[in-house]
């Protein structure tokens, strides 16, 4: 029961992982991509728990609080994730645009023609 | 306590179920809400545990624009995968088991998740939990570290959304003449929507409202530039879907929206020089006023107003963006 | 007084818990689209309020009470409008409501 939370991180990861590599289309292999960030906000985030603490804003009834360092990194990192999974969309479009396909063994077949 | 971890529990099964289940289904359409529903899990697994500024920018993210995005482009490449030809799907399971064994074994090594003395919790969280209320001078000690103890690392964030966000409209507009306006819900064809005309009417000055309160109340409670400027975006978005492109323009045109993506930045950068010009070190904000905690104040309210306009303004250009392209193959697969 | 409180706001909670089950079943088990989403419905607006009046006395007089009014208040609307729109779009990409074996192309 310690570790349930990591054990589930790494099952997120695989999953993503697995459709990363295994999947042809390329916006599925982006929605991959993206279970296996939240895997890695979710380690984060359970690193950053103390078992009965409270939320890190400070009040006067509590004396023990959560890790704020690891909420503000993954904080910035869900904001950047979006910006640069719409660069990677964008790409996404354009290779659509120049061969028709977004599968993978498709855009190989096309462009070595 | 029994109840938290009887959450934890359920939450994080559900998330693997969805992420199984985006794995299997072949309809597009259907994996991204499901990715929408993975988004609003994990926000609430993130209020479990505490996080609750980093659930606010996962809801906000995750089940929001994270999906409206992707729905933008399922409309130019299509709905459904092919079946694919090659096999690889086996030899790659095989993979991921292996490396998740390996991954799995190393975790007997972690100290036990929710230890108050586990290494994370040592160092420099410790001086955060018991200086920032003091040393900063607002409760939130989420806000006190990314804004001002490691403001640096945030302005180097901001700095990297605006670049992805450059590099979203270069790819997209830089290269084909921006057409028309696509038949993403345009005007005329929201006009019959007369229901969601009236309460989206009715909601986006509240959502505007609101994301106004989350970046001024970001001192005090979860909030802050990040959340408040996705939140923005998603009210603009919202008008832009029901009352078209072009409407939406008329408010916020695509040339001031650029200049606020890099205004956003500029005020970040230019508190920071400002700290420098008074004497102290850069992104310091003490010596901002005569008073330390009040020039702290002054500096994070600064820095969440530089986050907030270039989050908000990047994320509705990146929404502008996907609008506009035409696509230049119009055929549409099956 | 803190007792009676304590009484309806618990049965609020069941009751409202109980509707969420109810409406998950039937979006498993029944039939076709528009009978589903009535399922999703009564989730969505009766269970919701429930829940959300429940918390409410729980919070008593305070600000966390009104910002749980708010968010009744913003449920009451949008929920509605986001079922009026599913509908709508579903009929308008042809989604007869009959019965069907296979319900397929619920959006335009």
């Amino acid at each position: 029961m310690d570790f349930f939370n990591y054990w589930v991180v790494i099952a997120l990861m695989m999953t993503g992982l697995y459709i990363v590599m295994a999947q042809q289309n390329l916006v599925k292999k982006l929605l991959g991509l993206n279970i296996f960030q939240t895997a890695i906000f979710i380690l984060y985030i359970s690193v950053a728990k103390v078992l009965g603490g409270t939320a890190p804003i400070y009040t006067e009834s509590a004396t023990l609080y959560s890790n704020p360092l690891p909420h503000v990194l993954i904080l910035t990192a869900i904001v950047v994730g979006i910006a640069t999974m719409a660069l990677a969309l964008a790409l996404v479009v354009r290779i659509h645009g120049a061969y028709g396909s977004i599968e993978d063994d498709e855009i190989r077949d096309r462009s070595k023609q | 306590m029994i109840v938290t971890q009887a959450l934890d529990v359920v939450l994080l099964l559900l998330l693997v179920m969805t992420a199984v289940a985006i794995a299997r289904v072949k309809d597009l359409f259907a994996t991204v809400m499901l990715s929408g529903i993975y988004g609003l899990l994990s926000a609430s697994f993130f209020v479990l545990m505490d996080a609750v500024d980093v659930a606010f920018t996962e809801a906000s993210v995750g089940a929001g624009i994270f999906p409206l995005l992707m729905l933008a482009v399922l409309s130019f490449v299509g709905r459904y995968e092919a079946d694919s030809k090659r096999r690889v799907a086996l030899p790659v399971f095989l993979l991921t088991l292996v490396s998740g064994a390996v991954l799995l074994l190393a975790t007997t090594q972690m100290p036990a998740f929710g230890g108050e003395d586990t290494p994370a919790q040592q160092h420099v969280a410790v001086r955060y939990i018991e200086d920032s209320p003091q040393e900063i001078g607002i409760p939130n000690m989420v806000t006190s570290v990314l804004a001002s103890y490691r403001g640096f690392d945030t302005l180097g964030e901001v700095l990297v959304i605006f670049t992805a966000t450059i590099g979203v409209v270069v790819v997209l507009l830089g290269v084909v003449q921006p057409g028309k306006a696509r038949s993403l819900p345009a005007d005329e064809d929201m006009a019959d929507h007369k229901v969601l005309r009236i309460v989206g009417k009715m909601l986006i000055p509240l959502i505007l409202l609101f994301a106004l309160y989350v970046q001024f109340h970001g001192d005090y409670g979860p909030g802050g530039g990040f959340q408040a400027g996705v939140i923005f975006a998603t009210g603009i978005i919202l008008y832009a879907m029901l009352f078209g492109l072009s409407n939406a323009q008329r408010v916020l045109p695509m040339p001031l929206l650029r200049g606020l993506t890099a205004l956003g930045v500029m005020i970040y950068g230019s508190v920071g020089v400002a700290g420098l010009l008074a004497g102290g070190n850069f992104l310091d904000y003490s010596v901002l006023a005569s008073d330390p905690v009040s020039g702290q104040h002054l500096g994070i309210l600064l820095i969440e107003l530089g986050v907030g306009v270039t989050v908000a303004s990047s994320m509705v250009l990146i929404f502008y963006a996907f609008s506009l392209t035409t696509s230049s193959d119009g055929s549409v697969e099956r | 007084m803190l007792e009676q409180g304590n009484i309806v706001s618990h049965i609020c909670l069941l009751v409202g818990a109980f509707l969420i089950l109810s409406g998950g079943l039937g979006i498993l088990r029944f039939p076709d689209f528009f009978t589903r989403m009535h399922a999703a419905g009564i989730t969505e607006t009766l269970a919701a309020t429930l829940i959300i009046v429940g918390l409410m006395i729980i919070a008593g007089w305070g600000i966390v009470q009104l910002k749980l009014f708010f968010i009744l208040l913003f449920v009451m609307i949008t929920s509605p409008t986001a079922s009026h729109a599913l509908a709508k779009s579903a009929l308008h990409g042809g989604l007869q409501p009959k019965v069907k074996n296979v319900v397929d192309g619920d959006s335009p």
